[in-house]
């Protein structure tokens, strides 16, 4: 770095001349204007050889130009364009000015006419290909100017007969991305210049390089064509055929583009009719499509073959037959036709005797087959996935599973015939594969039921030693359907050995019971007495209450028996007892029962258990109340409304725990108010009339309420989702208030004017701030503090700031509670930490100023974008602490609107004479100009063009998190 | 016409002794160089008398190709190399070159050191015969002499197996040896390039088979493998040394791992190890998933299998045992068999081809009672399942190596000629191309259609583009005048340069044509007449009047001359040379003809 900044000094020193132009304070950016381009201009006229003015134009390039100057540049660059007889310094300019052209701001319109006459003279194909692309440059940047598009078209065209196949390339681009409708180039047609494609249309020309003999214009050709398409140009069905022709090309990236070509002519015309060569019968366009890029799941390439897997999963239109034809593949030996291994575990199973031992030789080939109708050549889509699913390379595996999920979730007979190939993935090498298989067995499985040997399959799999798998694995068991009580009982029994190897899957575990049970009530109910082990005659022992296997079990019933009042009857004493116990320890997991006999105990149990959604409905319409009673409060200043506000706040809170539907809003709500009230207080005391050294003390305490109701005004804005812009207006404005409100404070107890007067502009940017960005909010905030100050602000921008604050206070006085409303769904981001969990009396022991790992397994909820928003804390006893990023890759999905962390902390100290206990949380990061994310600068590497902040950032972060206390132990290192 | 011919000495119609001559392009190469697991004679080795009757094979031979280690491919090359006598080079692939000495030795212990055979090549043969031997890489092309080159593709099938394509000049064979199209646990799929040669000698051992998935197959088998040791019984899965034996451990080895079982699986000793040795090192030759994950942990260091011992097999409880070789016909699987066959909890699973005469072979047919040497019978209560994993291309997978291929002629080996029967009706029916199954000893000629590379003159070529017409398009055909000279290279010239360079003169060839007439005008002004008459008729051609008294159109010259006697009779005289298009001629002709006998005196 220092070398760096050194030689850029002695650079400067070299341009003596050039100095005071460019270190001129430039307050008006005119005067750069000529710097620029004239220092460049000397630069290029100074270059003695080539070589100097690649070097001077390579400096050039590392620091940005100024819209204003851009234009003379260009005139600069292109003077010396003409100049220059080496190739590669025109090659370099020809780029700077398409670099140049997308200054922003700059509109280059001016520079076309003489682009397009720097291609007449170039000799060099590399020049002109590099010219083109900066045509293309251009020609993006001009969108609206039909004119200068048909003009590029024209010089497009006419170099398409370029030898050169780089030229021809960025020509085709060049069609690709301006081209427009036909329609358009005949309108004017005999356009200026010399092209023969004036006459035809842009589509026409492009596809004739379909044929071109350099792979690479093929490949550019497809490419602009599908660049067409996502334009929103109409290709003609005729170019089918062609793009069919090249599935079959010599070059991958041919083949691969041309399989996209394919599908987006498939969807474009789904229903059209095309003949089947060889033979007198048609069929439509998108099977025949679908069967022509099933067969390139067999290419040679495996680019390809990813390309058509994933092709073929967004191939929804397709007939059943066809789609059923990918999994088909008839199986033979020695010429007689035998049946697959999925045939005879189904015939089995339907035969009802699967179970009693095999039988000799079941898979010995039956029926002689006719030679003449074998058919060795798949045609058309005939086993596609069976390929794919067997492929080399996990990446088309993968492509092919999420195909298969894509189809399947449109066609129910589908899914159920893919079943047997999924499961038979989850035997797959590759960790990812199964998994991936294991989550699309979830998405597709309310289309099916598992067989018992297809179950048994997907149970093998709890055994796997990775917990993702298994966690997944546990998810899909949650949905999956089966079909008879052996069933169950084989998930159950699998899921106890799972519980018995891998402890720490006890949560989930549980959670898949829970939903087994209440899936399956009727087949749970024959097996209860075994699963309680109860006996008709005799007492058997007591289970242990604190075994997880023996609460799997019980989750499994109650659940079941929540929806089957006769299994009750089979429960044994101990029974009833345990289910009280587990419904108050665990009640997410233990489902509110009617217990005969019990009714008194479970009495409000069973209020709030009547009818989930009849409750959410009384709670919403509380909470609506609620706040419409707040909204009725017009003097703050009466003590009656204070307690109201009080009296809200509880309830709100309470509803909040009762109701977890509602906990989001209703907290939201109860911090709002909190606020408020804190306002309220705060404004309320006495101190307003009283001098100031008298009321130090009541300063203090408005001092920290103000503080808190900032904070509480970022918790609102950030730590919940799914807030509109208009409760982000009335949070801002909250946060405004209390701003008004610390401006205040500060004026009253300062006695300097200077600082004062710089607090009063930060306060009226913070106003034109938010006036700018809650403009459209503005009508709604009526009679509020905001609405007063808008209109006094001319007031308060003209006068002094002593008077500034006597006027903001008695605004923030005089004004009223501002009106709450309430979106759909408010939700708050929570998280969990389940491990550590904190019940440790072993303290971790590590050698000081070594590191030791702490594995931390947290479910978040409701968080966006957790990647960047969420870090882990740790608190060391000395009040030190750390905060920690996660790794991206520590995050997974499980679901919408979950995540789940699992990642580990490095902790490290000094040696402790005594173990101690440090603190884990996780915080929210947050920061307020995260929405405006400033945009850098178009072609620099931003090296010197620091972007002054909008507005200044807030960035801060909140615990959302309880925290967990970990005991550890760092011994001082042994010499 | 230049002809390629094919004969096979082994593997014609047949599985084992793969052994093929092929002359391209007047080389003479042979393809693989196995033996016959079925016999024990003479028939066991190709039949090398073919080439030659006395002599060394060096002469006759420029090079051979090794595809992969198994020993129907490789187990006659000291044989050949040094008892019969060549000396050129052996081509085969870094792990064939690795693991084949070992083999040999096994194949060489067994027959001379069990069986006692004399006049069998010795341990010091064999590596007289590896010294000969050429690495081959993967995609690279390897010169054996100026014209002759090679290519190794992937083949799957075993560790180092390859497909080799042959070119000389234009002409090229590919031979794919054993290949799999269907990846497995250790190894990947076969792959070639659309390289469309000559002939496509291919193996066809499922040429009637298609197989089901090769997860199915995976899954029945570990299911086999679990249900009989739960029941306490042994399981004997015999094996060749190498290929399936590995992918079999894999498998058992990740399986045990994931159901935590803990019988014993054991596994042949001595060349295995030196064996799994060779699959640690050649990593960069198995499939995705090991080459992936070796470098946590590599996939052939097993830890639940471990070296047997002879005494095992009398060991109480349920183990499984992998022993060589692999279709029962010898060696410590027949032992290991012979002690299990009574006891019906036991089972043998045979997961490859085993040839015809073999043990695996009788077993499998369903002989339940099994002559032995010595007069006794073994009762077979075993069971026998047979498990499709020998790791050769199914039906559909052989079509499917055709359409990468592109081959212009398919030929058949390694199968039976029944199975090939149907599988050549389906190629000549899908592809439309010509395909042959030799029997061993017959010959089968293909002529090709070589293209001759010509250098063209750089002058030539720029006054062709000078021409005119659009860029010059590789697929349609263009005439050129020219002269073809064959030196030492054909090269294509302007025939000026031909004749500077043969230093002759310059000859023009032109025909000419009188024609006489009555006409009253003075030659001139015929002349004239013809001339303006021309320009009127023939747009588009150049015609000029000379002032020496000719009419020229294009290079055709028109004179008038009267004779000396009549005046009124002229003589019309045309000149054209052999270029022109003989359409203008008989345009010319009459129109002018007719013109001058119709038009006014």
């Amino acid at each position: 770095m220092a070398a760096h900044l050194k030689k850029r000094v002695y650079e400067e020193f070299s341009k003596v001349v050039q100095i005071p132009h460019e270190e001129a304070p430039s307050k008006k950016l005119r005067l750069s204007k000529p710097s620029k381009s004239a220092a460049l201009h000397v630069d290029l006229c100074k270059a003695s050889n080539s070589t100097d003015a690649l070097q001077y134009l390579l400096q050039f390039a590392r620091k940005p130009v100024e819209v204003e100057s851009v234009e003379g540049v260009v005139r600069i660059l292109l003077e010396h364009y003409y100049k220059e007889t080496d190739n590669s310094v025109r090659l370099k300019i020809a780029s700077l000015l398409g670099l140049l052209s997308k200054t922003q701001g700059f509109t280059p319109d001016c520079i076309v006419d003489d682009a397009i006459n720097t291609l007449s003279n170039e000799k060099s194909h590399q020049v002109l290909a590099q010219l083109l692309d900066t045509l293309l440059v251009i020609g993006s940047q001009l969108p609206d100017t039909p004119t200068i598009r048909l003009r590029l078209i024209h010089v497009a065209c006419k170099h398409l007969s370029d030898t050169y196949f780089g030229v021809r390339n960025k020509c085709l681009q060049l069609l690709g991305c301006l081209g427009t409708l036909e329609t358009v180039v005949n309108r004017d047609g005999p356009a200026p210049g010399p092209s023969q494609g004036g006459a035809r249309d842009v589509q026409s020309i492009i596809s004739d390089y379909f044929g071109d003999q350099d792979p690479r214009v093929r490949t550019a050709a497809l490419k602009a064509m599908l660049q067409l398409h996502e334009r929103g140009m109409k290709i003609h069905q005729v170019i089918y055929e062609q793009a069919c022709r090249l599935l079959s090309d010599d070059y991958e990236q041919v083949r691969s583009a041309a399989v996209q070509m394919v599908w987006v002519l498939s969807l474009l015309y789904p229903e059209s009719i095309v003949p089947i060569p060889s033979s007198n019968e048609e069929i439509r366009l998108v099977d025949d499509a679908f069967g022509k890029i099933s067969h390139m799941v067999s290419d040679g390439s495996w680019m390809v073959r990813v390309q058509a897997a994933k092709t073929l999963g967004s191939m929804l239109q397709v007939s059943p037959h066809f789609l059923v034809q990918t999994l088909d593949k008839k199986l033979m030996s020695d010429l007689r036709r035998k049946r697959t291994a999925h045939e005879r575990a189904k015939e089995l199973f339907t035969s009802g005797e699967f179970s009693s031992g095999r039988k000799w030789a079941d898979d010995a080939p039956k029926e002689k087959l006719d030679r003449n109708t074998v058919n060795l050549i798949a045609s058309g889509a005939c086993g596609a996935f069976v390929h794919g699913l067997e492929d080399e390379m996990f990446e088309v595996r993968i492509a092919a599973v999420e195909a298969l999920c894509q189809l399947a979730r449109s066609s129910p007979s589908f899914a159920e015939k893919c079943l047997d190939f999924l499961v038979d993935m989850f035997n797959d090498e590759i960790e990812e594969v199964r998994l991936q298989s294991i989550h699309v067995l979830r998405e597709i499985s309310t289309h099916i039921t598992l067989r018992e040997d297809q179950l048994d399959t997907v149970l093998a799999v709890l055994e796997d030693s990775s917990r993702d798998i298994r966690e997944a694995l546990h998810e899909l068991l949650c949905y999956t359907n089966v079909s008879t009580k052996e069933c169950i009982q084989l998930a159950l029994l699998e899921l106890l050995k799972n519980l018995n190897k891998y402890p720490t899957d006890r949560n989930s575990v549980w959670k898949c019971l829970k939903f087994l049970g209440s899936r399956h009530p009727t087949l749970v109910l024959p097996l209860v007495p075994e699963l309680l082990s109860t006996h008709p005659y005799f007492d058997t022992p007591e289970p242990d209450m604190d075994d997880p296997a023996y609460i799997a079990v019980l989750v499994l019933v109650f659940n079941a028996a929540k929806s089957c009042p006769t299994m009750p009857a089979l429960f044994s004493d101990h029974t009833f007892r345990h289910y009280a116990y587990l419904r108050d320890s665990l009640s997410h997991l233990v489902p509110p029962l009617r217990l005969p006999g019990r009714k008194q105990v479970f009495g409000l149990d069973s209020v709030d258990s009547g009818s989930g959604s009849a409750s959410v409905e009384s709670a919403q319409l509380f909470l609506q109340q609620s706040l419409h009673r707040v909204s009725t409060i017009q003097n703050l200043e009466a003590p009656e409304a204070r307690e109201l506000l009080n009296f809200t706040i509880r309830d709100l809170q309470r509803l909040g725990e009762l109701q977890t539907e509602l906990a989001g809003a209703a907290d939201f709500c109860a911090t709002f108010l909190r606020c408020q009230l804190l306002l309220m207080k705060a404004l309320q005391e006495k101190l307003w009339n009283v001098a100031v050294p008298l009321c130090l003390k009541q300063n203090v305490t408005a001092t920290a309420a103000a503080q808190q109701i900032l904070e509480e005004t970022y918790k609102l804005e950030f730590l919940y989702s799914g807030l509109e812009s208009r409760q982000v207006a009335t949070i801002h404005h909250v946060r405004l208030q209390a701003k008004a409100l610390q401006l205040i404070l500060y004026a009253r107890s300062r006695q300097g004017l200077d600082p004062l007067i710089s607090c009063c502009e930060k306060f009226l940017q913070d106003v034109e701030s938010f006036q700018r960005l809650f403009l459209s909010e503005l009508p709604h905030l009526q009679d509020s503090f905001m609405d007063r100050v808008c209109e006094l602000l001319p007031r308060l921008t003209s006068c002094k700031p002593v008077e500034m604050v006597k006027i903001l206070q008695s605004t923030l006085r005089q004004s009223g509670l501002l009106q709450l409303s309430l979106p759909e769904q408010i939700h708050r981001a929570t998280a969990t930490i389940i491990e550590p969990t904190g019940e440790s009396d072993n303290p971790l022991r590590f050698t000081s100023g070594l590191v030791v790992a702490l594995d931390i397994d947290a479910t978040l909820e409701h968080v966006n974008d957790p990647q960047n928003t969420v870090k882990v804390q740790v608190l060391y006893p000395d009040g030190q602490s750390h905060v920690i990023h996660p790794k991206p890759g520590d995050f997974r999905k499980p679901g919408p609107h979950r995540h789940r962390l699992i990642t580990q902390v490095y902790l490290s100290h000094t040696a402790w004479t005594e173990p101690s206990q440090v603190e884990v949380r996780l915080l929210l990061a947050y920061s307020s100009s995260s929405s405006s994310s400033s945009s850098r600068l178009g072609w620099s590497d931003g090296a010197d063009g620091v972007i002054p902040p909008s507005e200044a950032t807030v960035e801060g972060t909140i615990p959302f998190s309880k925290p967990v206390k970990v005991y550890i132990m760092p011994k001082p290192a042994r010499r | 016409m230049p002809e390629i011919k094919v004969t096979p000495l082994g593997a014609g119609q047949d599985v084992g002794r793969s052994c093929i001559l092929v002359s391209i392009g007047g080389k003479n190469i042979m393809l693989d160089c196995g033996m016959h697991m079925g016999y024990n004679d003479d028939r066991r080795f190709p039949d090398f008398s073919y080439i030659t009757q006395n002599g060394r094979l060096t002469d006759f031979l420029d090079c051979v190709i090794i595809s992969h280690f198994h020993l129907d491919h490789c187990g006659a090359l000291p044989y050949m190399s040094e008892m019969v006598g060549y000396d050129g080079p052996i081509y085969m692939t870094h792990p064939t070159k690795a693991i084949c000495p070992i083999l040999l030795e096994d194949f060489r212990k067994i027959t001379v050191d069990k069986k006692g055979e004399t006049n069998f090549f010795t341990s010091q043969m064999i590596k007289d015969c590896m010294k000969k031997v050429v690495p081959l890489n993967l995609h690279q092309t390897v010169q054996v002499d100026d014209e002759l080159e090679l290519k190794a593709y992937y083949a799957g099938h075993v560790l180092g197996a390859a497909m080799v394509l042959i070119k000389v000049g234009s002409e090229s064979v590919v031979y794919t040896g054993d290949y799999n199209m269907t990846p497995d646990r250790h190894l990947g799929a076969a792959w070639i390039d659309k390289c469309r040669p000559d002939i496509l000698i291919s193996e066809s051992t499922y040429a009637t088979t298609i197989r089901d998935s090769k997860r199915c197959r995976e899954r029945d088998f570990l299911k086999k493998v679990h249900e009989s040791i739960e029941r306490g019984g042994k399981v004997l899965i015999p094996v060749f040394a190498l290929g399936r034996a590995q992918e079999l451990c894999i498998l058992l080895e990740t399986f045990w791992e994931r159901m935590n079982l803990k019988a014993p699986i054991y596994f042949s000793t001595g060349l295995t190890e030196k064996a799994n040795h060779y699959y640690k090192l050649f990593i960069t030759w198995t499939n995705q998933k090991i080459r992936k994950t070796f470098v946590q942990r590599n996939m052939f260091e097993f830890k639940h299998i471990k070296a047997f011992d002879r005494s095992y097999a009398d060991n109480p409880g349920p183990m499984v045992v992998f022993a060589t070789p692999g279709m029962l016909h010898a060696g410590q699987s027949l032992q290991i068999f012979k002690k299990w066959a009574g006891n019906e909890k036991n089972m043998v699973i045979m997961p490859g081809y085993c040839v015809q005469g073999t043990i695996g072979h009788k077993i499998l047919n369903g002989q339940r009672k099994l002559e032995m040497e010595g007069r006794s019978t073994l009762d077979v209560k075993l069971q026998v399942e047979y498990m499709s994993f020998s790791a050769h291309a199914d039906a559909k997978g052989i079509m499917q190596l055709i359409r990468m291929a592109e081959p212009r002629n398919m030929l058949l080996v390694h199968g039976e000629a029944l199975k090939m029967e149907f599988l050549k009706g389906k190629i000549e029916q899908e592809f439309n191309i010509d395909c042959y199954m030799p029997a061993n000893g017959e010959t089968i000629t293909v002529s090709t259609n070589p293209s001759v590379p010509v250098d063209i003159s750089l002058n030539l070529l720029k006054r062709e583009m000078a021409l005119g017409g659009p860029l010059p398009d590789p697929k349609k055909p263009r005439t050129m005048h020219g002269t073809l000279i064959m030196k030492e290279n054909v090269s294509l010239v302007s025939s000026e340069q031909a004749l500077k360079e043969l230093g002759l003169n310059e000859h023009q060839l032109r025909f000419t044509c009188r024609v006489q007439l009555q006409d009253p005008h003075s030659d001139l002004d015929t002349l004239h007449r013809i001339y303006t008459h021309l320009k009127s008729l023939l747009k588009g051609y150049t015609i000029q009047h000379v002032p020496d008294g000719t009419v020229m159109v294009e290079s055709i010259v028109i004179k008038v001359s009267s004779s000396a006697e009549d005046p009124n009779n002229k003589v019309l005289l045309l000149s054209w040379s052999y270029q022109v298009e003989y359409s203008i001629i008989t345009t010319i002709i009459p129109a002018m003809l007719n013109y001058l006998m119709s038009s006014p005196t």
